[in-house]
């Protein structure tokens, strides 16, 4: 017992044996996490400190902000990102609208994630017919129309921004249930399960700290894919008058708002439609990063 | 040994070296990309093949075997890996610096390849007829009937019985030494000069490992194929070669002919290799057999009548048609301080056995451990009793959560069991890595982060964390290389002396086997056909299957080459059977001595 593997030894002790830095302090050393911190950062403080960033107030139709013709403005020194179709300015209706668009993208996004993830593990790590009737359920929403389901349901309450939080997150969960499913039931197939069984473990320890840390990285993914689509999905339910109801802005009815005049003032969705984009790449880029920096197998190989 | 093999291996020593070499490789040498630049993973590597010869790489995980025989496929994992020096030299033709559409037209037809696992080299939505002759098509100018003609000719040759309604059969169908039957036929029917046979035989069971390497010998003679096999097992290279090659690190160590390896290796390495192959015959020297103690003292595990069943449904309904007796009515107990083997081939119920002990599955019949049955017991108490029965898997890589550092895994029994405060669990963990030959500073690593070796070796101290009776070892030692499992069954014996803890020890390698029991079941078709202790089964196997699986197992030594296989032309008999057919049980009689013996 002398001499244990001794090649695997030597490359075992050439690594240097240091403190492994924590989640954020990995995090930070990667650049383009930065980056996608930093974006997402501007978004939230924007988003709260809206009153004290501009001097406009989102919903007021300003006398000179538009041409004597009554066209918006392009992009100026008065109104960095120009005016919208009614005289307002954008760079504000973007900042407040921030506030809907992060509810909708983090929030009602989240929510979802996390339904789908509780129905898929469930389902799939115990099987038999609560399985069965979870996902029969989940085949049920998924075949649901989503704008149905959110008519009823603004019918029923009044129509409000929770109301399309909610509808967003009970539409979304669907296809974050299916995929963690099918993952969880392959991975309750492996033999580090068995053998965490062997060692007595009980249910809720097999279920959360070694099924679970293995779906991070699906979760993340879907996850961060979602923050677009839902953003969008906002505008739509907002446009058939189920959530924000105008003058109220979010980045999902600027760019409705504006689309048929697309030609004539382009600003007017290239400058949402960026703020968007740079939100999800941001979240993207953020996640990952975490799925690597989770992931030990693959730290140290950038 | 009889007249044939006198004469090949008569024959192979008198042909000139130097007349006329199918493949002759010099200065090869592979480099594989990483993230600290280029390495070498084959240094330098030269040899020569003649025609109708057999050459065995040999040599441990790791040693650059397989890299050398893709690079002569020319199938290196690309773009990491690249030959950057050498050549290979296939007659005339200089297959590095062939473009990848020469080397299709090579690749198959004039060098085939057997690989390792013949399920994942075979396409499991193709029958195997249409791979057959897609391959002879793709290489021959031969199409349609004469096509299938030479694919039925190919399965003949290999002895596949019926093999005219077996080529509408699709992989899954067949057992695995059919399907490597099936490879070889493929690599075979178009007659190429050289075949690879990488590991050919390490996925199969004894019996069926025997039988493929005699088929490989006999189709070498008929053909005059140059082979080199590739093999970690010193038996099968005693079992082959004419000429052996033993590699490490990338470099051949040692070459010459078989009878110069094994009777005067030059090199320590060769040596080592040779002293770690578990011998039969060796166990008994080194661990004389216990006198038996007339006190009897209470067993740590009992199992009586246990059966486990899985119902398969079929029909429009799903309703259950037929059932899988994985085990039928297996009896016998283990006693402190005592390794209990249970023998048998692959699907013969010995690891469902094990997990049903482990608590892994349902099942019927009583267990007990240190003298309380399983069945009557509460949650909770079923819990504590089970600390005593801890389980060490065949695959140390997939029992390990590869997201937890290995101090954590091994923590984690006491963590669930409640034992100790946080400070102490640390100082028992650090104790037991001290214990099974890790250091406590490899607390904090991942388990990618260690080879095999270690890997089995964390897995043995968190099964030790709980301090229990009895631990199953569920083909342990089998994914290791000879000269770490030589060390990992050293440290099983070395921790049984020390905590009296009794073995499960369930294995297909009777050589291992023999160096480690003190009593041995032999598993077939879910029922214990012979059981006793170590000496009784192996000095007086009463038992046809015990002695075959006994004849089976290749001995290292060139000297005693086993000349004729029994063969089993006929598929193995399944423990699937219709509903209300339940298997004959068998009836165990006392041969004397407490050595019980199926009827047959």
């Amino acid at each position: 017992m002398t001499n244990p593997i001794a090649p695997d030894a030597q490359a075992a002790s050439r690594m240097p044996v240091k403190r492994r830095p924590g989640v954020l302090g990995l995090l930070l050393k990667r650049p383009l996490a930065v980056i996608g911190l930093i974006i997402i950062a501007i978004t939230v403080l924007g988003a709260v400190f809206a009153p004290w960033l501009t001097a406009y107030d989102p919903n007021e139709q300003l006398f000179d902000g538009l041409t004597l013709e009554g066209a918006p403005l392009p992009p100026n020194a008065a109104f960095w990102l120009g005016t919208d179709l009614l005289g307002r300015d954008l760079l504000t209706r973007i900042l407040y609208g921030a506030r809907t668009s992060l509810i909708i993208g983090v929030v009602a996004n989240g929510a979802a994630l996390l339904i789908g993830t509780l129905v898929g593990v469930t389902a799939g790590y115990f099987r038999g017919w609560i399985g069965g009737a979870l996902m029969r359920f989940t085949d049920l929403m998924m075949a649901f129309p989503a704008l149905l389901l959110a008519i009823c349901l603004a019918a029923v309450f009044q129509p409000s921004l929770w109301i399309v939080a909610m509808v967003i997150a009970l539409v979304n969960w669907v296809q974050t249930a299916r995929i963690v499913f099918t993952e969880t039931s392959s991975l309750a197939e492996r033999e580090f399960i068995d053998a965490e069984r062997t060692i007595g473990a009980g249910t809720p320890r097999i279920l959360f700290r070694h099924i679970l840390p293995h779906l991070l990285p699906t979760i993340i993914v879907w996850g961060t894919l979602g923050i677009s689509t839902t953003v969008l999905l906002e505008a739509t339910l907002s446009y058939l008058g189920i959530g924000v109801q105008p003058p109220t802005a979010s980045w999902g009815n600027i760019i409705f708002e504006n689309q048929t005049y697309f030609q004539a003032a382009p600003w007017l969705v290239f400058f949402p439609g960026a703020a968007i984009l740079a939100l999800a790449l941001a979240f993207n880029l953020v996640g990952d990063a975490l799925r690597d920096i989770l992931d030990p197998t693959q730290r140290g190989r950038a | 040994m009889t007249a044939a093999a006198d004469t090949s291996s008569g024959a192979a020593t008198a042909a000139p070296v130097m007349d006329n070499p199918v493949l002759s490789v010099s200065g090869l040498t592979v480099s594989v990309r990483g993230d600290e630049g280029e390495r070498a993973v084959v240094s330098d590597l030269s040899f020569v093949l003649t025609r109708g010869e057999t050459l065995c790489i040999a040599g441990e995980s790791g040693s650059g075997k397989s890299m050398s025989s893709l690079a002569v496929m020319g199938l290196l994992p690309q773009p990491q890996a690249r030959v950057s020096a050498g050549s290979i030299l296939l007659g005339d033709l200089d297959l590095t610096t062939l473009s990848e559409k020469r080397m299709q037209t090579i690749r198959g037809n004039r060098v085939a390849m057997i690989f390792q696992e013949p399920m994942t080299s075979l396409n499991p939505v193709l029958s195997i007829g249409r791979q057959l002759i897609e391959a002879i098509e793709a290489h021959t100018s031969l199409s349609g009937s004469p096509a299938r003609a030479r694919a039925i000719e190919a399965l003949k040759a290999v002895r596949i019985p019926e093999a005219e309604s077996r080529l509408k059969q699709f992989p899954h169908e067949l057992s695995g030494g059919m399907r490597q039957r099936v490879m070889i036929a493929m690599a075979l029917a178009l007659k190429p000069d050289v075949l690879i046979a990488d590991e050919p035989t390490t996925a199969l069971d004894v019996t069926v490992q025997g039988e493929v390497l005699e088929l490989l010998r006999d189709l070498q003679r008929e053909q005059g194929t140059a082979v080199i096999l590739i093999t970690h097992d010193m038996g099968v290279v005693a079992e082959m070669a004419d000429r052996v090659i033993i590699m490490r690190n990338g470099r051949m160590v040692e070459e010459g002919t078989i009878s110069d390896i094994f009777e005067r290796p030059q090199v320590d390495y060769t040596r080592e290799l040779l002293a770690a192959v578990p011998r039969m015959g060796a166990g008994r020297a080194a661990m004389p057999a216990q006198p038996d103690e007339q006190v009897k003292p209470v067993a740590v595990a009992e199992v009586h009548d246990l059966h486990v069943r899985f119902d398969l449904h079929g029909g429009f309904f799903g309703r259950v048609t037929r059932r899988v007796h994985a085990v039928e009515g297996v009896n016998f107990s283990i006693a402190p301080n005592e390794t209990l083997s249970l023998v048998g081939e692959s699907g013969c119920g010995k690891s469902t056995t094990a997990k049903a002990l482990a608590g892994l599955l349902p099942y019927s019949g009583d267990i007990a451990v240190g003298g309380r049955n399983l069945a009557g017991l509460s949650r909770d108490e079923r819990k504590a009793v089970r600390r005593d029965v801890q389980m060490i898997f065949q695959d140390p890589y997939a029992s390990l959560d590869p997201r937890m550092r290995v101090g954590d895994l091994v923590a984690e029994p006491l963590l669930i069991h409640g034992i100790g405060t946080p400070k102490e669990r640390v100082d028992r963990v650090a104790a037991l890595f001290e214990r099974v030959g890790l250091t406590a500073d490899q607390m904090e690593r991942y388990p990618h982060e260690f080879s095999g070796g270690q890997r089995q070796r964390i897995c043995i101290a968190r099964a030790l964390a709980l301090r229990p009776k009895l631990i199953i070892a569920d083909e342990s030692v089998s994914a290791l290389d000879v000269s770490v499992q030589a060390r990992v069954l050293k440290l099983l014996r070395e921790l049984q002396n020390e905590f009296g803890v009794a073995y499960l020890f369930i294995s297909h390698d009777m050589a291992v086997v023999e160096n480690i029991s003190d009593k041995v079941a032999v598993m077939y078709l879910g029922q214990i056909v012979e059981m006793g202790t170590r000496d009784q089964i192996f000095d007086n196997p009463r038992h046809p299957y015990t002695k075959r699986l006994i004849e089976a197992v290749p001995v290292p030594d060139p000297a005693r080459r086993r000349a004729r296989f029994a063969r089993l032309d006929s598929e193995i008999a399944s423990p699937i059977r219709r509903i209300g057919d339940p298997p004959a049980k068998l009836q165990l009689l006392d041969a004397g001595g407490g050595h019980l013996v199926a009827a047959h």
